[in-house]
This record gives structure tokens, sequence and C-alpha cells, in this order.
């Protein structure tokens, strides 16, 4: 594959400029994506800090070190941070935009000025969201969910945290139209539908869920501020509005932008899967028709959050109905992924690693969704530590264990430098035995009774609290090493060729950095994503 | 960095409807509120409903047609590579847009001075689903009058870039998709205005 050719200048040093505004006014999608990358990233880490914060204040009943106000504020910026201001945007905007279109063998997306924009709303979204924090009546105490009538009266900060979520919206509207645009149209030559990797697969079906979904976010945003500051009444029954009404609006978007989470993350396992069990992917056509399947279906099941609000019963069983509708195509990933390491030449390195752990935490996490799914059993659980136990198995263990596979696989071939391997995997280990520790204990509170977002809480739930507030700490230092690990590899360590992991799609064919254009001709695309052979590769 | 870029039509286009579904979408969550609250007071609705001024609707929405033809004559006027005749029509379009929003102006300015807003002691002390009603009037309005002014100001930019000469017979996408914003924001009054001043 690669020619004596003298390799061009990566996009590293390909303007002769250096400094900020070399980045933060490129249009190139590798520094966009990185800039994704970092700041993204960089919310996750706040939101780490906060996560902490809470294990350490429930590690024992009562007053501890933060008192109720603080914590509620503190839950609240924990889960707006880390949904709307990293998981959201962070698979997406970092890997979509990094890999994405090389993958699919085009030069860059399909409007490069529109997606720079994209990222500038994200950064004006996020400082919105920071300002919120320290202005007016101090950090919002509503939960993530903003749920009214609360949220309308609260004195808390609201309206601007609520501003900065709507921002941070438009952005995700603008990166998924531009995805959708450019998949459908700039494509290689030879780059069919079947042809396409299936990561690309995974990210055309979240920008779809972006363009369609995230709208009904941003009315229902308009309309809290328009609650707290016109007093429309909408949903205030004293005026004859309706709170229901408000939770239907919220998860229209909010149930689908679960899946905006979870699949890209799902396609970085489908392209990670395949390579290190040196097999093709098993069931091509179905992992792509499954995403595309999740993305349809799970607009339709918002309602499983709120079996309990009131609605009718008659809504109840719909819902509770669909929403095992998604488990199928959800299931149908899954078995084609361990259908592909069946017999598989398994090599069990850092990115295989946190992606095998993958399949078992996203499948604990989705079984225990079906548990929350089914209409009589959501009763007993619901608004218990079980949501958030299963929540984070779904979310942390499923998109983030995924985003730190991604980390390992891709961000050499963007660096031209790897990471150590030893350190890698035993971060891998820290974080995995920590997670399970810390979000297992959680689901059994949960079935015991122990609510979520509660200050405190009776004792005899205290010894499995403490229990998950040491696992908390054991995925932290997991999560320490892992980070120091791979940026110093990445700034400081070996060297590492095109293909490093003799991967079959398009972006192991270009040179490491990819050069600006990343490619030096445009490619002829003769061979589907997972054929090794054809692609060249051992 | 700077290749001579390609401009992809049919790319420019896809992007821009998916974009005008977005904004669909936007406007749904409002009217999916209207749905589920007429079908809870249908009395109030349409109390409420014939105290609109059913002129000013009218008049707005002949206007709104009016200015929607002349978006689509501006399009067919720039392939024929006419070039003041883009212009003449585009400033058609954005001066009916101005007459639609001061319409708006002394309709507001009218039912406010009736004590008609949200949250005023009038509706409070009303029925419930008057003051539903006329909420969600002012906010589905309003945000129709915020995309009014939108496109207005994104065909004003357009018509700049007409007389600079660097939207022209050859490259027309920005006015083509400059028109079709203009189009939803029209279609979007097609609906307005019959839940709101015709069929209660």
């Amino acid at each position: 594959m690669t020619t004596a050719q003298p390799t061009p200048a990566s996009f590293w040093n390909d303007t002769g400029k250096t400094g900020i505004t070399s980045w933060i006014f490129s249009t190139d999608h590798k520094r966009i994506g990185l800039l994704y990358f970092y700041s993204t990233f960089g919310f996750f880490l706040v939101g780490v800090l906060l996560g902490l914060t809470l294990r350490l204040k429930l590690i024992a009943p009562g007053l501890t070190f933060i008192g109720p106000a603080t914590y509620n504020a503190v839950f609240t910026v924990h889960g707006v941070v880390m949904i709307f201001l990293f998981i959201i945007p962070g698979m997406p905007g970092a890997f979509g935009n990094l890999i994405m279109p090389i993958q699919i063998g085009a030069r860059d997306v399909a409007f490069p000025r529109l997606n720079l924009f994209s990222w500038w709303l994200y950064i004006i979204g996020a400082a919105i969201v920071l300002t919120s924090l320290f202005t007016g009546g101090g950090p919002p105490d509503t939960g993530w969910t903003f749920y009214v009538p609360f949220s309308a009266r609260t004195g808390t900060n609201v309206s601007l945290a609520v501003l900065g979520v709507f921002t941070v919206g438009f952005s995700s509207i603008l990166t998924g139209l531009n995805f959708v645009t450019t998949i459908h149209r700039l494509r290689a030559d030879g780059m069919t539908w079947g042809r396409l990797p299936l990561f690309v697969w995974s990210i055309y079906a979240t920008a779809w869920v972006q363009v369609l979904a995230t709208p009904i976010l941003g009315i229902t945003l308009v309309l809290i501020m328009a609650e707290r500051i016109l007093g429309t009444g909408l949903f205030d029954p004293a005026r004859g509005g309706d709170p229901i009404m408000y939770q239907h609006l919220f998860w229209i978007y909010s149930h689908p932008a679960v899946y905006i989470m979870i699949l890209p993350a799902m396609g970085v396992i489908s392209d990670v899967i395949p390579v290190f069990a040196r097999k093709p992917v098993f069931g091509y056509k179905m992992i792509a028709f499954s995403s595309l399947a999740i993305a349809a279906a799970g607009s339709l099941v918002w309602g499983h959050h709120m079996f309990t609000s009131g609605m009718s019963d008659t809504a109840i069983l719909v819902f509770s109905f669909l929403t095992f509708v998604v488990a199928i195509p959800s299931a149908i990933k899954v078995f084609n992924w361990v259908s592909t390491l069946y017999k598989g030449s398994i090599s069990l390195e850092a990115p295989m690693l946190f992606a095998l752990s993958f399949i078992l935490l996203f499948s604990i996490g989705g079984l225990t969704g079906l548990i929350l799914g089914a209409a009589a059993t959501n009763i007993h659980v619901h608004d218990t530590h079980f949501v958030v136990g299963h929540f984070h198995y779904v979310m942390f263990g499923g998109t983030g264990f995924a985003f730190f596979s991604a980390m390992h696989y891709w961000l050499p071939k963007f660096y031209g430098r790897t990471y150590a391997e030893k350190p890698a995997i035993v971060a891998w280990a820290l974080m995995f035995t920590g997670f399970n520790i810390l979000y297992f204990s959680m689901m059994v509170l949960g079935l015991k009774g122990m609510p979520r977002r509660y200050y405190n809480y009776l004792p005899e739930f205290a010894p499995l609290n403490l229990v998950s507030t040491i696992g908390s700490w054991i995925l932290a230092i997991g999560l320490v090493i892992m980070l120091v690990n791979l940026f110093r590899g990445l700034f400081r360590g070996e060297p590492v060729g095109s293909n490093p992991w003799g991967g079959a799609t398009l972006e192991w064919s270009v040179p490491t950095p990819p050069p600006t254009e990343n490619f030096e001709e445009e490619p002829v695309v003769t061979h589907g994503p997972y054929d090794y052979s054809k692609a060249g590769v051992p | 960095m700077n290749h001579a870029a390609h401009k992809d039509y049919g790319g420019a286009k896809l992007g821009m409807w998916l974009f005008l579904f977005t904004e669909l979408l936007l406007f749904g969550g409002l009217f999916l509120l209207y749905a589920v609250y007429l079908s809870r007071y249908p009395h109030e609705f349409t109390a409420a409903g014939r105290d609109m001024h059913v002129g000013f609707g009218t008049l707005n929405t002949v206007i709104l047609i009016t200015s929607s033809l002349l978006a689509a004559m501006a399009v067919t006027a720039i392939q024929r590579n006419e070039r003041r005749k883009v212009l003449f029509l585009l400033g058609g379009t954005i001066l009916c847009a101005a007459i639609f929003l001061f319409n708006k102006y002394l309709e507001w300015s009218a039912e406010i001075g009736n004590g008609i807003y949200p949250n005023s002691p009038r509706l409070a002390s009303g029925p419930p689903g008057e003051s539903v009603f006329y909420s969600l009037y002012y906010l589905t309005v309003g945000l129709h009058g915020l995309h009014v002014l939108v496109g207005g100001t994104l065909l004003a930019v357009v018509a700049v870039r007409v007389k600079r000469g660097t939207v022209h017979s050859g490259d027309f996408v920005l006015l083509e998709n400059g028109a079709l914003y203009w189009h939803l924001v029209d279609l979007v009054w097609i609906f307005i205005f019959p839940l709101y001043y015709l069929i209660l």
C-alpha cells in the first residue's frame, strides 16, 4: 500500500503557522477533531472530580463534608457537564471528526467552516454553562433533567445554564447535518454503502438522531426559560399547564440522546474487535442495519422514563413494549461481536481490552435496562440507585470504555507516537475492577431501596456505600495511570508506522500522522473495510 | 490549505433541507403542546380564539405569501443573470418581512393593551385554558417572528453578496438556500394562521 514517495507534510506542520490561532480558526477536520477531543475530555475530567465528590459525600450517612444544597448543585452539575459537555458531543465531535472523513476516503467534511462554527458554538455554550455556576443564584440544583415545577421556581441560575445547553444543542445539530451530508456526498470512488466501515455507519445513524431529536430539546429548554422569565405557566397546573408535558418533551429528546451517546461507541467496538480478532467482522449487514434500527426505534421509547409520572396505563404498556423492541438490535450487535471473536486469533492489547470490557459492561447495563423498561419492576426500582448504576454501566462502562478504546486505538495514528503497553493494561485492569465495585454496589443499593439524589440515607445502606466509594478511588487511580501513560506516549513515546494494528479501513492506508489532505491522491476503494487480505495486511 | 474549493451544489442543498427539518421539529414541540391543550380545554381555546384579530392575521398571511413569491422569483432571476431584478425582488421580500413585523407589533400592542400577555392579572383571573392558549400563542408567534427577523437578515446578506457579484448565475446556492429558509418561515405561518385565528 505505501509507496516510496516522500511523505507529504503532516497536518501538524502544514501551515507553517503555530500557536493557538492555527487551531481555533482551522477548518481541517483533524484539528477540529482534536479541539473537540481536548475540550470534551477536559469536561470529562471536571465531571469525574464532581462524581468523586459525590461518592465521597456518600461514604457515610449524615452530614459529611458538604451540605445538602451543595450536594444538589454537585450532582446537577456532574450530570449537565458529563451529558451535555462530554458524552453527547465527545464521540461524534472528537472521533467522528478525526476518523470518519478519512474512513470514507474524503479530504474533509462537507462543510468545513460550519464544522468549526459547531465547535465554537460548543465552546460558547460551555462557557455559558460555566458562567451560570458562579453568577446569579449560583449553580442549578435541579438535576440534569431540569424537571418542572422545581426548575421553574428554584432561585438558582437555571435560565443561564439552560441557555448554555441550548447553544451546545445547536452545535450538535450542525455536527449532525454536516456528517449526514458528508457521508452522502463525499464517499470516495468505490466506497459503496456496503463498504462503509461500521464506525461510519454508527456515526451516520447518530447524526440522524442529532438532527431529528435535538430540536425538541431546544424548544423544551426555551419553554423553561419562558416559564421562568415570562411566567407562561404552560407547565404550571395552577394556570392550566401540565408538568407531565414537560417530561414528555424532555424525554422525546433525551431518550434518543442516549443513542447519540452509545451508537458511536458501538461503532468503535465494531471496528476494534475484528482487527484484534484477526477476522472479518461477523454479520456486517446486521450490525449496520441494527445501528439504524436503534436510531429509529429508540425515538419511540421515551415514555419509559415516566412510568410513575401519572401517565395513562395504555401509554405505559406501549412504551414498555417498544422498550423491549429496542433491546433486539442492541442484542444483535452483541451477538455479532461475540461471533466475530469465535475462533479468532485474539490479541489482548489495550484497545481490545477496553472493547471486550465494553461488551460485558454494556450487556449488564442493557439487561438492567430491561428491568427498568418492564412496567412492573420499574415501580420497584424507579428513582433508586439502581437507575444510577444502570445508567453508568451503559454510559461509562459502555461509551466511556469505548472512548478509552478509541483513544488507544486511534490517537497514536494522529500523533505518530504511541504509549507503553504494560501500564495501559494495568490501568485498564484497575479501571475495570474499580468500575464494577463502584457501580454494582449502587445497583444492589437500589434494589434494597436507596433512592437516588438523596443527601442522606439509612444506616443499613452504609457498608455498600463505603464499598462503592472505595471503588470510585480504584477507578480514579486507574484513570490517572491511563492518562499519564497515554499522553506521555503520544508526545514522547515510540514512533509508530502507518498501520500498527493491521487494520484494513482507509485510515490505516495513509501516512502517520495523516497529511492535511488525508490522501496523496484520491483513493479508489476496491475492498471491504474488514477484508484484510485485499488490503495487503498479513 | 486553500485549494480551489470545489462547490458541492447537491451537498449544500441537502444540508439546508436537513436544517429545515430541524426547524420544523423545533416548532413541532409547540404544535404538540397546542394539540394536547386543545383537547384538554376545547371551550376555553374556542372562546379565546374568537377574540383574535383575524384582520391582522389575514393581512400578514397575504404579505408572507407574496414575499415567498418574490423570493422564488429572485431565484429564477439569478439563473437568468438579471442582477438588478434579483436585488429588486429581494428588496421586496425584505420589505414584506418588515411590514409583517410592524403588523405584529400593532397586533401585540393591542393585545397587551387589553391586558392579554403571559402572567397578566387579567389572564390569571380567567379560566386556566385561556391563559394556556395565550401563552402558547405568544411563544409560537414570537418564535416565528424571530425567524422572520433571521430570514430577513439572511436575505439582506445574500442581497449584499449579489450586489458584490459573489452570488451570480454560476453560483447561486446561497440565494437558493436563503429562499428555502424564507419559504420555511412562510410555511410555519401557514400552520399558525389557521390554528390560532381560523379553526376555533
